[in-house]
């Protein structure tokens, strides 16, 4: 996610940060990015006694204000699952809305949804629900205390890496401020613009969508049961995701030219062109926080690791927000890199040795390459009103609603309970 | 840790660093011992945490054990013991290999003692051992029984050896001779003598007659889907492993 205002990098906490220069010279992971990906990553590896330094840009007060933004996420159960495994889920789960049931809808603005839809219900698999929803001012501050109790973890805020250097035995990272750090490993979480990709020399792939994503939070009348919504309609995708209270969260795409024009708009304007594509459902309804626009592009890094670098979540794979799988494939990167240097430190290994770091990719390649094509190819399916493509959905939504083992497989996958899963997201320890 | 001095002539240096970064590149002449190289070290710590009750999850889990790996190398099997806390004398019977890890070593930032010499040797100057790694040599040499009667005598008393081998059948005549050497190329032709390769049960006899109690064995499978290779409780018809400890 990027940081909705730009900062100048400035001192949080002076004397905070002497310390730090005293104490930092030595560590075994050094991780660029402090959003979530980040966090989660140093915390399952402190747990497993490596010392961290987690470094970003922007100081820890902006980071951790908790006001309510408007963003949200929608977590796959294996994701609560590795929020469970480095201790933070029982500060969340208060705050987090469960996911009941999945409703997919053919519609077009207008017209109600089509006669054939999906529905996955939580019922049909045994683990629960398929996930929770939660919230970016809920998820962010916990995770950011939880680093800051933990003793193998240093966080050096305001601080912007400006270059690196790997050797044979260790990576070092130079600060705006002119202090060096070293590490064994360096561990982008940087998002999709990483620097700790392009200062590795790796390339991206990828492409712009045509399509920009309006993001907000509505207050509705009627309860939403714990079910999340996605309705394909012309435009692009509109997901209704349940949030605690009358609450929910919004996700819909226009084209560039229409997402400008709209979010310029007044609240009121804004409301009235979300409405007939949000429904009467649930009843009358009003804004709940701010409004963002995100526009909608593909960035793969062309490689995930290089010599002592290996990069995860968006720095990796910026991918469609479509189904919400964003921050989940992010946590399976984290639950991966995670394992895979926890077995490569019980075996004596050096954790930052590429023949370690290359199982890391082998293991997150395919999942995310498949990810990313898949969301592509179902924006690019769903987001048309050809008449044939709309009746070949609308056949193939009714051949899935029929078929109970189809439609269960579907419910695993929204969880994110298929694949060569990590320990950690199967609730298990490292 | 403090890095050992090297005693290398430093206008060898320059060609013992290549030769280490040779050893060391996963993707080079000894890709098929890096590939290996995970699997063996799963069995080793788990044989040694076992028999002298560490705990893998905590750091450091091999300090105050005495470790010898006999035809160390590069050092792939040295370095890993030496970063989980174990005392490591790395013998090697290849006199250039000696300098070469000892350089990569250092780089690392890991204390290990190698030598030249041989197990023999070793058991003749009185060394004693809590472990030790004997592994891909047994069947290159001369006399096996000779050869790991000197592995008992370096053990102290209730210490562990780890044996590896490749097995004596038409399938590891195929995998690791025509495979291996002749198809894949992974090993240059000549390295294995299948006549020398040893049956599970073969060696297990081999070791009660040097004195070792053999406790566990299981086989390296290789998988070309995943190309990695895994532990086999039931396979041991081309790589596999056996730990056998000393009586007490």
């Amino acid at each position: 996610m990027t940081p909705k205002v730009a900062t100048q990098a400035r001192m949080d906490n002076p004397p905070q940060l002497a310390i730090f220069r005293a104490m930092s010279s030595d560590c075994d992971i050094l991780i660029v990015g402090g959003g979530l990906n980040g966090p989660a990553l140093a915390l399952a590896l402190a747990e497993v006694g490596q010392r961290v330094t987690v470094i970003d840009a922007l100081p820890l007060k902006r980071r951790k204000s908790s006001g309510f933004d408007g963003r949200s996420y929608a977590m796959a159960l294996t994701s609560t699952r590795l929020l469970q495994g480095i201790g933070v889920w029982d500060d969340l789960v208060g705050d987090a809305q469960p996911m009941l049931d999945i409703k997919v809808t053919d519609g077009r603005a207008g017209e109600g949804p089509s006669p054939f839809f999906m529905h996955f219900d939580h019922a049909e698999i045994e683990e629960g629900p398929m996930g929770y929803m939660v919230e970016d001012r809920h998820l962010r501050p916990v995770l950011l205390d939880a680093l800051k109790k933990h003793k193998g973890i240093k966080q050096l805020s305001g601080e912007t890496v400006v270059s690196q250097e790997t050797d044979a035995t260790g990576v070092t990272v130079t600060l705006a401020s002119g202090k060096a750090l070293r590490g064994k490993l360096l561990v982008g979480c940087d998002g999709r613009g990483s620097g700790t990709a392009t200062r590795a020399g790796i390339t991206r792939t990828g492409w712009d969508y045509g399509q920009t994503a309006l993001v907000c939070a509505v207050e509705h009348e009627r309860p939403h049961h714990g079910i999340a919504h996605q309705f394909f309609m012309p435009p692009g995708p509109l997901a209704i995701l349940p949030l605690t209270g009358n609450r929910s969260s919004i996700v819909w795409s226009e084209t560039h030219d229409n997402a400008r024009q709209i979010n310029a708009m007044s609240v009121e304007d804004y409301l009235s062109v979300l409405r007939p594509r949000f429904g009467s459902f649930l009843g009358g309804f009003s804004l709940a926080g701010e409004r963002f626009t995100y526009p909608l592009s593909l960035s793969l890094a062309n490689s995930l690791v290089a010599p002592r670098i290996a990069l995860v979540g968006d720095a990796a794979h910026g991918v469609h927000p479509i189904a919400g799988q964003g921050l989940n494939a992010g946590v399976r990167d984290v639950a991966a890199l995670a394992e895979v240097l926890t077995d490569a430190l019980r075996r004596g290994e050096d954790i930052g040795a590429a023949a370690v770091l290359t199982r890391y990719q082998t293991w997150r390649r395919f999942d995310n390459t498949t990810l990313a094509l898949a969301t592509d190819t179902f924006n690019r399916l769903f987001s048309n009103d050809n008449p044939v493509l709309r009746t070949l959905r609308d056949v193939g939504m009714g051949i899935v609603g029929n078929m109970p083992s189809l439609r269960r497989a579907f419910i695993r996958e929204a969880a994110g309970l298929t694949g060569d899963l990590p320990r950690l997201l199967k609730g298990q320890k490292l | 840790m403090q890095a050992p001095q090297s005693t290398v002539d430093p206008s060898e240096i320059a060609k013992f660093e290549a030769m280490a970064a040779e050893w060391w590149d996963e993707n080079g002449k000894f890709k098929p011992l890096h590939m290996l190289n995970p699997c063996r070290l799963d069995y080793i710590t788990s044989q040694i945490a076992g028999e002298f009750d560490r705990d893998l999850t905590q750091p450091t889990p091999f300090k105050g054990l005495r470790i010898l790996d006999i035809g160390c190398g590069g050092g792939l099997l040295a370095e890993p013991m030496a970063r989980l806390g174990a005392d490591v004398v790395g013998a090697d019977a290849a006199e250039r290999n000696i300098p070469v890890a000892r350089i990569h070593a250092e780089q690392s930032g890991l204390q290990i003692d190698y030598r030249h010499t041989t197990a023999e040797a070793l058991a003749e100057a009185g060394e004693q051992f809590d472990a030790v790694l004997n592994m891909e040599v047994v069947e290159h040499v001369a006399s096996p029984i000779d050869y790991l009667i000197a592995c008992r005598k370096l053990l102290k008393p209730g210490g562990l050896h780890v044996c590896s081998t490749l097995n004596r059948n038409p399938k590891s005549y195929v995998m690791a001779i025509i495979g291996a050497e002749h198809v894949m190329r992974w090993l240059p032709k000549g390295t294995h003598e299948w006549s020398k390769f040893i049956t599970p049960d073969e060696l297990f006899d081999l070791l009660r007659d040097a004195g070792l109690d053999p406790v566990d064995r299981k086989g390296f499978v290789f998988n070309p889907v995943s190309w990695s290779w895994k532990l086999s409780d039931r396979d041991l018809s081309v790589n596999y492993v056996t730990a056998s400890v000393k009586p007490a």
